[in-house]
């Protein structure tokens, strides 16, 4: 592979060299033109242009029939007037939060055992990245099985091998929420096995050599040396898993539709009943209101994330 | 970034270095001497065994699960869910689920999504690529920034305005709604793709080029003859990732093919439920998910070297 000052010189003496060919080939031609067609098409239609509607739309009174009118910052207020947005937003930090709770340290346990397995590794990480290759339709209802709330529901049967009572699963608000994050942990774990377990291999082993000169035992060397140097992958995917997190839409809405009472109503399921509830046309200024929102606070809370941990994360 | 900085070099990663380096280099929390002793050793290889028998039960045994429940006929899989083997053999629920159920119909129409899909994604991020990173334009710097910066939009902010594009597309004024093309033209809109294409042509060698435009190459020669060919290992990534992400795509199918002989399995599968028998539907899920594992048993090697990428594919 070339390196970078490979790279910038060749191209620069070649065009020195060829002057004709440049001119040819290397600048705004028609060709150039004829190649840059399916990104602009592409993108302009489908990417940039709903982009800047999606603000627009947000200060606007939308539906398919009429046309659009301004109405300024009506859409903001009516939603953070509807009683379900508050539930909304608690249910998306919950969720959040259980998934970091259950989530985030599975995937370093597992990753930190399986770096230290000379046998099977290759198996190992097979197992853990499959729940990430079923499609997730298929996963929750597939699940929707395991939780199954009779006595004959696997989950329970399982529970009552070792004589514990059938639970609700997803029948009941306050179990309704972890059941769908264990089911969201155990498809997305996977992927961050594998990340971790390419971040261990660039640990450099001297490390290792100089705690143990030092006399540390192995707990030590975990704590010391291996989760500091993983510190910078860490912030990483705890930061992307959160912003994952704020936008889950399949398991809630395939596993209860929000119910029971509202416990899992999510802000991405508000945004689909703003927007798709009402097959007439739906309140598309007021779910663009809120999807801006969620992406605003999820762009100032990253930014806050970065900022305060700048003095931690940048050695590595 | 490390992201992209792994993708574009898959050779050297493959390269095996002698076998003395490797058992230095190897070494990791656990020192070589610590394994030579007896504690350590038991210990390190019951924490192995556990992990492997706890992967074993949580990774695999939901899809074992769904393999067996597809043959065991339905009376029993409700009767005894965890039965290690099945009371009798129904092989018929596949033949109901495939004819009577239309299974077959859902899946050609998945697998019809995921070659328009990848297509899509193929041009446009091959043809971009190729254009900002070896072709050059003078707002070339733009663009890409312009694509960049799409990546830290929140795919949530697009949702409605894309429904809205799609009902009615600015300038042609075509609606899409229960037509393929719904799906197939926004899938090319992947910045991922793009950039994983083009910083893999920036590292492609110079002096190749220049060598053909010299033999008289044009653009469109030097694309189709050189860079494409020269392309393969990431064509490969970027194709098994698309067809994978297609599979797995939920909500925006569901928007924009209302007609359910449209629709994809993904989309089928929870509207079928409440009508089918437990057994069929089973089946049903495990034909749905026998191409996507499947093709990660093929490209093993893609999921699992090329760190990130899976996560990253869909906003």
């Amino acid at each position: 592979m070339g390196s970078y000052a490979e790279r910038d010189v060749i191209p620069r003496v070649a065009v020195r060299r060829w002057p004709r060919v440049r001119a040819r080939f290397s600048r705004d031609g028609l060709s150039t033109f004829l190649f840059l067609v399916p990104l602009l098409a592409i993108f302009g239609l489908f990417s940039w242009f709903p982009i800047i509607r999606a603000f627009v739309m947000s200060l606007q009174e939308t539906n398919l029939v009429s046309i659009p009118t301004f109405v300024g910052l009506e859409n903001f207020a009516r939603v953070l007037a509807d009683p379900v947005f508050a539930i909304a937003v608690r249910n998306t930090a919950y969720f959040a939060l259980l998934a970091l709770v259950i989530g985030f340290p599975i995937p370093i346990v597992l990753a930190v055992i399986m770096s230290e397995t000379r046998r099977g590794k290759g198996l190992m990480s097979a197992l853990a990245y499959l729940p990430v290759v079923v499609p997730p339709v298929v996963s929750v209802l597939l699940w929707r099985f395991f939780f199954d709330a009779s006595a004959t529901g696997v989950f329970n049967t399982m529970l009552g091998w070792i004589g514990l009572g059938p639970l609700p699963w997803l029948q009941n608000s306050a179990s309704a929420m972890p059941s769908i994050v264990i089911e969201a942990t155990w498809a997305a774990a996977g992927g961050t096995v594998i990340i971790y377990l390419a971040a261990l291999l660039s640990v450099p082993p001297e490390l290792y050599d100089a705690a143990e000169v030092d006399g540390a035992s192995i707990w030590q060397k975990i704590r010391n040396v291996t989760l500091p140097q993983l510190r910078g992958v860490l912030f990483v995917t705890l930061i992307l898993q959160l912003i994952a997190t704020a936008q889950v839409f399949t398991e809630p809405f395939l596993f209860t539709g929000g119910g029971p009472a509202n416990s899992t109503t999510t802000v991405l399921l508000l945004i689909y009943h703003y927007a798709f509830q009402n097959s007439l046309g739906g309140e598309y200024g007021m779910a663009a209101a809120l999807s801006i929102m969620l992406a605003g606070f999820l762009a100032v809370f990253t930014a806050g994330y970065f900022w305060l941990t700048r003095s931690w994360s940048t050695s590595s | 970034m490390t992201t992209l900085g792994r993708v574009r070099r898959p050779a050297p990663a493959r390269a095996q270095p002698p076998a003395r380096a490797r058992v230095q280099e190897d070494r990791g929390v656990i020192s070589p001497a610590d394994r030579r002793r007896r504690r350590v050793r038991w210990t390190l290889r019951a924490v192995q065994v556990a992990t492997l028998l706890f992967l074993l039960v949580v990774g695999l045994g939901p899809v074992l699960w769904m393999a067996k429940s597809s043959i065991t006929p339905t009376q029993d899989t409700l009767r005894a869910p965890m039965a290690l083997w099945p009371g009798g053999f129904d092989l018929g629920q596949f033949a109901t689920a495939w004819t009577r159920t239309h299974i077959d119909r859902y899946l050609l129409n998945t697998v019809w999504i995921a070659i328009g899909s990848w297509l899509v994604q193929i041009v446009v991020a091959t043809t971009a690529g190729y254009a900002l990173s070896v072709l050059r334009p003078r707002f070339h710097r733009v663009l890409t920034g312009l694509v960049l910066a799409t990546l830290f939009v929140p795919s949530i902010v697009l949702l409605v305005p894309l429904y809205l594009t799609v009902v009615d597309v600015p300038l042609v004024h075509l609606r899409l709604i229960d037509t393929f093309w719904a799906v197939w033209l926004p899938a090319g809109a992947s910045a991922f793709n793009v950039i994983v294409i083009k910083r893999f042509f920036d590292n492609l060698p110079r002096e190749i080029f220049e060598a053909a435009r010299v033999d008289g190459a044009g653009p469109f020669q030097l694309f189709w003859l050189i860079v494409l060919p020269m392309s393969r290992p990431i064509l490969g990534v970027v194709s098994v990732f698309a067809v994978i992400g297609t599979w797995k795509d939920y909500l925006w199918p569901l928007l924009v093919l209302r007609n359910p002989s449209l629709q994809p399995l993904s989309v089928r599968l929870p509207t079928l439920q409440p009508t089918t028998d437990l057994g069929v539907f089973i089946a049903a899920l495990t034909i749905s998910s026998a191409i996507p594992i499947a093709l990660f048993l093929l490209f093993q090697r893609l999921f699992l070297r090329g760190p990130g990428l899976s996560g990253a594919i869909k906003g």
